[in-house]
C-alpha cells in the first residue's frame, strides 16, 4: 500500500502553459511545459525546474523562461503575474491548489521586459508623485516626533502592508493605455503617510499631488482593488477616504483657512 | 489650480448629475405620473409645468446645460475606462461598466426624447397626453422608452452610490453598503413611476 504522499509523488507531470515574449517589442506566443510533479510545489519552483531544463511540451530545446522574483515569502511583490486568470504572486500559488494546465501571463497593465518579467517602474514613479514618504532629513537633530495613537497605528499597519505588487492595477478597469491613473496602490499610500503625525505635517503636498491629472479623480468605483489586493489592504476605503480628504482641502484652498495654505505657495 | 482641470471636471460631473440633473428627473417623473389619475389630470399638469414663469431660463440652466456637460464628460469618461468583467465578475464591477454603458445608450435616447418632445413642441406640436400616446403606439418604441427610462433610473441610482464616494460622505464599507442598498430602493421606486406612467401612455395599462 502506498502512503498518500508516495500516491501524490506518482502523479503525471505538471502541465503548464506560459505566455511567453522575446523582447518589449516581441510578439507574444504560448510554449506548452510538462514539469515533473513534487509534493507542495509552487510556481516559482515548477519555473525553476523548466529553468533547470529548458524543453517544451513537445519534446523541443527552448529558452529558459525569464521571470522576476525576491523574496519568495509574499512580502516584496515582484512575482506577481497572472496565474489562470487571476493576478497574483507567484511564490505563493500551489501547484496543488490550482486547476490544470496552468496557464501562466504577465500582467498586461505594465510593459513586458521578456516573458512573464514586467516593469513596474509607473508604481514607484506614482509613489514619487504623491510623496509617499516622511520627510525628516535636516542640519539639525529634531528630537522625538508626536505619540501615534495605538487604534490609529493599526489600521495604518494595515495600509503599510502594500508591497507594489502591481495586482490592483493589473485589475482596475481604468488603468490602461487611454489613460494616466496612477492607480489604486498610491492613493492607499497618501492615506498612510497622511496619518502618520508626522507625515501629516505634508498632508497638503500630498493631497495637491493626487488632484493633479491621473489623480484620485480617474478612480472608477469599480473596485476590483480591494477585491484582488493579495495583503487585504482596504484600498476602496482608503480611496473614499483620500476623496473626503482632497474634497475638503479643495473647499479650504478654494474659500480660504489658516489650514492648507500651502495650495495658495504651490499655485504662486 | 494648475493641473487640477480634470479634478474640479470630474467632481462638478458627479455632482451634476444629482444637482441639478437628478432633482429634475424626480419632478419630470412626478409630472409625468398624473398619466396615471387620468389623461385630464396630466393635460393639468403639463399646462402648469409648461407654464411656469421664466421657463426658458430654468430650462436653459437646470436642464439643458448641466445634461450636454454631463453628457459629454461622461462620455469622455466612458471611453478613458475599459470594461474587464470576462476576467473580474464582481458587482461592483459590473455596476462600473453598466454606469458606462446606460451613461451612452443614454445620450442616445435623451437626444431622441429631446427631438420628438421639446423640439417638436417648439415646432408646434401641442404638448399633452396624445403626444405622448402618439409617441409610444407602437411596440418598438414603447420597448425603446422602457429601456430609456430603465437605464436613466438605474444610471442616476448607482450614480448617486458613486456621488456618496466621489465627495467622500461615505468612506467606511459598511456605509458604503447601506448605501447601496438606499442607490437599490431609488432604483426601483423611480423604475415603478417611470415604467408605469410610460405604459398608462401606451394604453396597456
Amino acid at each position: 500500500m502506498a502512503t498518500p504522499l508516495e500516491q501524490k509523488t506518482n502523479q503525471k507531470p505538471v502541465q503548464f502553459i506560459v505566455q511567453r515574449q522575446d523582447g518589449p517589442d516581441g510578439k507574444a506566443y504560448d510554449e506548452a511545459f510538462e514539469v515533473p510533479y513534487r509534493p507542495n510545489m509552487n510556481v516559482i519552483s515548477a519555473l525553476m525546474e523548466i529553468r533547470r531544463n529548458p524543453v517544451n511540451a513537445a519534446g523541443e530545446k527552448t529558452t529558459p523562461i525569464n521571470w522576476d522574483m525576491g523574496c519568495l515569502e509574499e512580502v516584496c511583490g515582484a512575482c506577481s503575474m497572472v496565474i489562470n486568470g487571476t493576478p497574483r504572486q507567484s511564490c505563493t500559488a500551489l501547484v496543488d491548489k490550482l486547476e490544470q494546465p496552468i496557464r501562466l501571463q504577465p500582467m498586461q497593465t505594465f510593459p513586458i521586459v521578456r516573458d512573464l518579467q514586467v516593469d513596474r517602474q509607473r508604481m514607484f514613479d506614482a509613489l514619487k508623485k504623491v510623496k509617499a514618504w516622511v520627510p525628516i532629513d535636516g542640519t539639525y537633530d529634531l528630537g522625538p516626533g508626536p505619540r501615534m495613537p495605538e487604534n490609529k497605528r493599526q489600521w495604518a499597519y494595515e495600509l503599510s502592508k502594500c508591497m507594489t505588487c502591481g495586482v490592483c492595477l493589473e485589475a482596475c478597469p481604468n488603468v490602461n493605455d487611454r489613460s494616466n491613473f496612477i492607480g489604486p496602490a498610491a492613493l492607499s499610500q497618501v492615506r498612510l503617510f497622511n496619518s502618520h503625525p508626522t507625515g501629516a505635517f505634508h498632508k497638503e503636498e500630498r493631497l495637491e499631488a493626487l488632484m493633479e491629472d491621473g489623480g484620485i479623480m480617474q478612480c472608477g468605483n469599480a473596485q476590483n482593488c480591494v477585491e484582488v489586493c493579495p495583503k487585504g489592504i482596504p484600498l476602496t476605503t482608503s480611496i473614499a477616504a483620500m476623496n473626503r480628504q482632497t474634497t475638503l482641502h479643495s473647499f479650504k484652498k478654494f474659500f480660504g483657512s489658516d489650514e492648507g495654505r500651502t495650495g495658495e505657495a504651490v499655485s504662486r | 489650480m494648475a493641473n487640477h482641470r480634470d479634478f474640479v471636471g470630474r467632481k462638478i460631473h458627479s455632482l451634476l448629475g444629482v444637482i441639478p440633473i437628478g432633482l429634475f428627473l424626480l419632478s419630470h417623473f412626478t409630472t409625468n405620473y398624473f398619466i396615471v389619475r387620468g389623461e385630464e389630470d396630466f393635460n393639468k399638469a403639463a399646462e402648469i409645468v409648461g407654464g411656469v414663469p421664466y421657463r426658458l431660463f430654468l430650462e436653459v440652466f437646470v436642464i439643458f446645460i448641466p445634461i450636454i456637460l454631463h453628457g459629454v464628460y461622461g462620455v469622455y469618461i466612458a471611453f478613458t475606462g475599459s470594461a474587464n468583467t470576462g476576467r473580474y465578475t464582481y458587482f461592483r464591477n459590473w455596476m462600473y461598466v453598466l454606469q458606462r454603458f446606460s451613461g451612452i445608450f443614454l445620450v442616445v435616447f435623451i437626444t431622441w426624447h429631446v427631438w420628438e418632445t421639446r423640439i417638436a413642441a417648439a415646432m408646434g406640436t401641442a404638448v399633452d397626453a396624445s403626444m405622448m400616446q402618439n409617441i409610444v403606439d407602437n411596440w418598438f418604441m414603447l420597448a425603446f422608452y422602457i429601456v430609456g427610462i430603465l437605464a436613466t433610473t438605474f444610471h442616476l441610482a448607482n450614480g448617486l452610490w458613486t456621488f456618496c464616494i466621489t465627495w467622500g460622505i461615505t468612506q467606511s464599507p459598511a456605509s458604503q453598503k447601506a448605501m447601496s442598498y438606499v442607490a437599490a430602493l431609488v432604483f426601483i421606486g423611480l423604475s415603478f413611476v417611470g415604467v408605469r406612467s410610460i405604459l398608462t401612455f401606451a394604453g396597456v395599462l
